[in-house]
């Protein structure tokens, strides 16, 4: 891969790049769905090429091709420098990436059963003993297991002589039984809705235990089914870590990207209420529990790595300290704007595609004080609700409305009655604000997100939460008509 | 396009390698692509980029059990390669007892004006052209513009052992642009051909700048139920989710669907059909198993007609498939991938005259199902939300929250306009008309 990389950044400087990188990228997946007793599909894909961006006169371009020759690196560099040019036709202030010395060297995913040498059958057998725990309590509609692992093998080098390279292995496994009575469907999942994910090898997947939980999770589905609905009002909830973290991505992951900030999703995923003069100015996010920090080097988190894809190293970067919004996410080009240095969020979710500002791993950090059973047994009146199962918010990361796959009602410091269809809505600050307890330690978990959308054109990245559950008041539940 | 051998040539070579492996049956699915995309923000292009792909998609079958590999890695070791690990994984899986058959050789529509070629050869300056006329119109009307402009074209081929042999070529051309006024307020518009030629970014342009001049200082407005106007943009939301959710074969043999045939699912002046054929959208003549596609009538004056089918899926129900397959292996199902709605005769005034107080909605965002038996959806409006009062824009609303079922959204169209737009829908696309719905349940709302 060296001459591939050195060929085009060198034309890539011959024909008037200021600053130019190469990455050189080949993944490989491998996927197994199991539904109702059936293996329904078993795939592996693999796919490779590289990826050329170049800044002239300030300006970006890009391109990319699926053939590693070095030839194609010369031709793939020249025409990312012909569309910069182009892109130079519109510039009105030219690009200024932050100063930051090359990096070197290498980084991979620790893993203890290399998930691409497990054998086939072995992980077939585990998706089929799961699915047939779930179908042995009759009633269900369909069942479903899935299992995913994939590997990135990732070359990054820069015209300031940066090179390291990379190997990222992610996996991830789930269950989920389906229940149907006339026009009602309830589902419940476990670990989580699509799966639990990690960067990790098989061992990951082994200590779920998917078939000890296929029992639990068939009666609860079909129990849902004859639930009742869960009643509108504003009540106290305690968010279970399974949905927890889904409104940390999207109420805090999202709106701390500085891309997004700047209006370059604008088009797309959107803005961010958490406008740069609302920096250090002691906006509060929160209440004084809050704390929330972006941490790439969270071991076995989806957003951790050795370097972004600017070759920037791995940060632990503050985004709200005790409830207060203190920092963002960020890259070279957006990070100088508001005076600051990179927290190294770039990432690009192959080599085809130009890198953005990702989150890595956004957490939620546990505060020491109450477990969260023992903040169920603090709680008089209020509902318990786990597992995401529907999520949606504003364009400017404000108005969030989620639906967990259960609700547990939570009578004078116990959980109680099973409630049906719970969805819940607010606005993000005024919901942070209303947080009057964060788990401590014990419950406190990394979560994975393997299906984040962002950009144009459409990427998927992978992104890590690390949450324990909290407690809100106040809030409003039960919305619509059902 | 890419490489010395065709997507065709390819295909077959893939086929000889997996009968060398020993399948018993086999496709394989080539596609070819050259896209690009320059995104611009606040009138500054801040990405621009282009990239060229070939991918293969084997499925290699030995009796029941199957096996999918793919890879973009198609040189004569990559080809042999993949074949030997898509044989591997078939020959470690289960049987599938259902499995009968990859399909058979049958018609394919004649398709036309799927490919352009002038659009397959849009430069980056063609792109940034578009871009200034696009910013030229928002500093114009004083607004701000950003948004992306995308080109591509695809090349796709089918072969599989029982001789099925399909080639086709698309191109498409897509432009969205969100003006924003100074106070931040923001009008949209997006259009979408396949003939470059035939997007007028001015046009485009002007649509968004005027709409976000539109949206200056809206005012708040309490959630409730409201009659609105749906612009087509919304309207596409609405139909793509509902041809998701309920009108794939999968859907309705898992019970998860809404679909029952004859069942009333909206008003008589809803006519909703997926049709691959037609040239307002974006025409495609076979499906991703090599399938020609046939017209399918989901919703004919109300009333529910038909669903579509891939071969797993019609095999179960002993029909052959729509050709609405998708690549393998699925566990999706078929998708309508080419839908559309019957225009009406109500002219886009009209529409907005017939609201005694109701919402005109530019577009929803971020939506998502939260009971999808139901089609209860939940979703934000955005880039242009205005009340009417009496059959007249009354002026821009705060954007609001909806938690609404789509299909009793159907039931409730009570006019239909009668211009429709082509539109992108998630591997296709939709052309839908704008619509008056008598009740729409808004649940919350925003700050903006």
């Amino acid at each position: 891969m060296r001459e591939l990389t050195e060929r085009a950044l060198q034309v890539a400087a011959q024909r008037g790049a200021g600053y130019a990188d190469v990455r050189v990228v080949r993944q490989l997946e491998e996927q197994i769905n199991v539904k109702s007793g059936v293996v329904t599909g078993a795939s592996s894909r693999e796919s490779e090429g590289f990826g050329v961006r170049v800044l002239v006169d300030g300006a970006w371009g890009f391109a990319a091709s699926h053939r590693l020759t070095a030839a194609e690196g010369e031709r793939i560099a020249a025409q990312a420098v012909r569309i910069a040019r182009a892109s130079a036709r519109s510039l009105r202030s030219p690009v200024r990436l932050d100063d930051r010395p090359p990096a070197h060297g290498r980084y991979e995913t620790p893993v203890e059963q290399d998930p691409f040498v497990v054998p086939l059958e072995r992980k077939i057998a585990g998706l089929l003993q799961a699915d047939e725990a779930m179908r042995q309590t009759p009633g269900l509609a369909f069942t479903e297991c899935v299992y995913h692992a994939d590997r990135e093998w990732k070359t990054f080098g820069d015209t300031a002589g940066s090179f390291v390279e990379q190997t990222i292995t992610h996996v991830g496994s789930g269950i989920e039984a389906n229940a149907v009575a006339g026009d009602d469907m309830q589902r419940r999942s476990y670990p989580e809705a699509g799966g639990a994910f990690g960067a990790a090898g098989y061992e990951f997947v082994e200590r779920l235990d998917l078939a000890a939980n296929g029992p639990r999770i068939a009666e609860e589905a079909l129990a849902l089914v004859k639930a009742p609905q869960t009643p509108a009002g504003r009540r106290t909830v305690i968010l279970d870590p399974s949905q927890l973290y889904m409104q940390v991505h999207e109420s805090c992951g999202h709106p701390t990207e500085l891309d997004r900030v700047f209006g370059t999703e604008a088009s797309f995923a959107g803005t961010s209420f958490l406008t740069p003069e609302r920096l250090n100015a002691g906006f509060r996010y929160g209440s004084d529990l809050i704390d929330i920090e972006a941490d790439a080097t969270l071991p076995g988190g989806l957003g951790t790595f050795g370097w972004d894809d600017e070759g920037v190293a791995a940060q632990r970067v503050p985004l709200v300290r005790a409830g207060i919004f203190v920092g963002y996410q960020s890259s070279r080009e957006t990070a100088p704007v508001i005076g600051r240095q990179s927290s190294g969020g770039m990432r690009a979710d192959g080599w085809n595609h130009i890198p953005l500002v990702r989150m890595t791993n956004v957490n939620l950090l546990p505060r020491p004080g109450m477990s969260l059973e023992q903040i169920v047994e603090d709680t008089d009146d209020g509902l318990y609700l786990a597992t995401n199962r529907s999520w949606s918010i504003d364009d400017r990361r404000l108005n969030f409305q989620f639906a967990t796959e259960v609700a547990y009602e939570v009578k004078k410091g116990r959980l109680g009655r099973l409630l049906k269809n719970p969805t819940y809505t607010g606005i993000t600050y005024e919901f942070w604000r209303s947080c009057d307890a964060v788990a401590d330690e014990r419950s406190y978990a990394i979560y994975g997100t393997p299906n984040c959308g962002k950009g144009e054109p459409d990427q998927v990245g992978h992104v890590g939460h690390g949450v324990s559950g909290a407690r809100f008041r106040d809030v409003q539940v039960g919305v619509g008509k059902w | 396009m890419s490489g010395t051998l065709s997507p065709i040539d390819i295909a077959e070579s893939l086929l000889a390698a997996a009968a060398r492996e020993g399948a018993t049956q086999a496709e394989a699915l080539v596609i070819g692509q050259d896209s690009a995309l320059t995104r611009f923000a606040d009138g500054t292009i801040h990405q621009n980029v282009a990239e060229t792909d070939l991918v293969a998609n084997l499925r290699f079958v030995v009796g029941k059990r199957i096996g999918v590999a793919s890879s973009n890695r198609l040189d004569e070791d990559g080809r042999r390669a993949l074949a030997e690990r898509a044989g591997r994984i078939a020959r470690l899986q289960q049987e599938q007892p259902d499995f009968v058959s990859l399909p058979q050789p049958g018609p394919i529509p004649s398709v036309v004006g799927a490919f352009d070629p002038a659009t397959a050869a849009a430069s980056p300056e063609a792109r940034a052209d578009a871009v200034l006329a696009v910013v030229r119109q928002a500093g114009a009307a004083g607004v701000g513009a950003s948004g992306s402009f995308a080109t591509s074209a695809e090349r796709m081929a089918v072969a599989n052992s029982l001789d099925i042999r399909a080639e086709q070529e698309m191109t498409r051309a897509h432009l969205i642009v969100v003006s924003t006024a100074p106070n931040g307020e923001t009008g949209y518009a997006e259009a979408l051909a396949v003939r470059l030629a035939d997007l007028d970014p001015v046009a485009v342009g002007r649509e968004a700048a005027q709409r976000a001049r539109d949206c200056c200082d809206p005012a708040p407005l309490a959630a409730g139920e409201y009659e609105v106007v749906l612009e087509p943009y919304a309207v596409a939301d609405l139909v793509d989710t509902l041809a998701s959710l309920g009108f794939s074969a999968l859907a309705v043999q898992e019970d998860r669907s809404f679909y029952q045939p004859g069942k009333r699912l909206g008003s008589d002046l809803v006519s909703i059909w997926d049709d691959g054929s037609d040239p307002a959208g974006t025409p495609m003549a076979f499906d991703f198993e090599g399938v020609g596609k046939q017209r399918v009538d989901l919703i004919v004056e109300g009333i529910a007609r038909d669903i579509v089918y891939d071969s797993a899926t019609a095999a179960r129900d002993g029909r052959r498939s729509t050709g609405h397959g998708l690549p393998a292996p699925n566990p999706w199902g078929p998708f309508a991938l080419n839908a559309f709605m019957a225009p009406g005769a109500t002219v886009r005034e009209e529409l907005i005259r017939g609201l005694d107080r109701g919402l005109l909605v530019t577009r929803f965002h971020y939506t998502n199902p939260v009971q999808p038996k139901l089609g209860i959806v939940t979703g934000m409006t955005r880039d242009g939300t205005f009340l009417v009062e009496r059959g007249e824009i009354v002026g821009p609303v705060r954007n609001l929250r909806f938690t609404q079922s789509y299909l009793e959204a159907l039931r409730q169209v009570k006019a239909v306009g009668n211009e429709r737009r082509l539109l992108p829908a998630p591997g296709g696309s939709v052309v839908v008309p704008a619509l008056r719905i008598g009740a729409f349940d808004f649940t919350g709302a925003a700050e903006h």
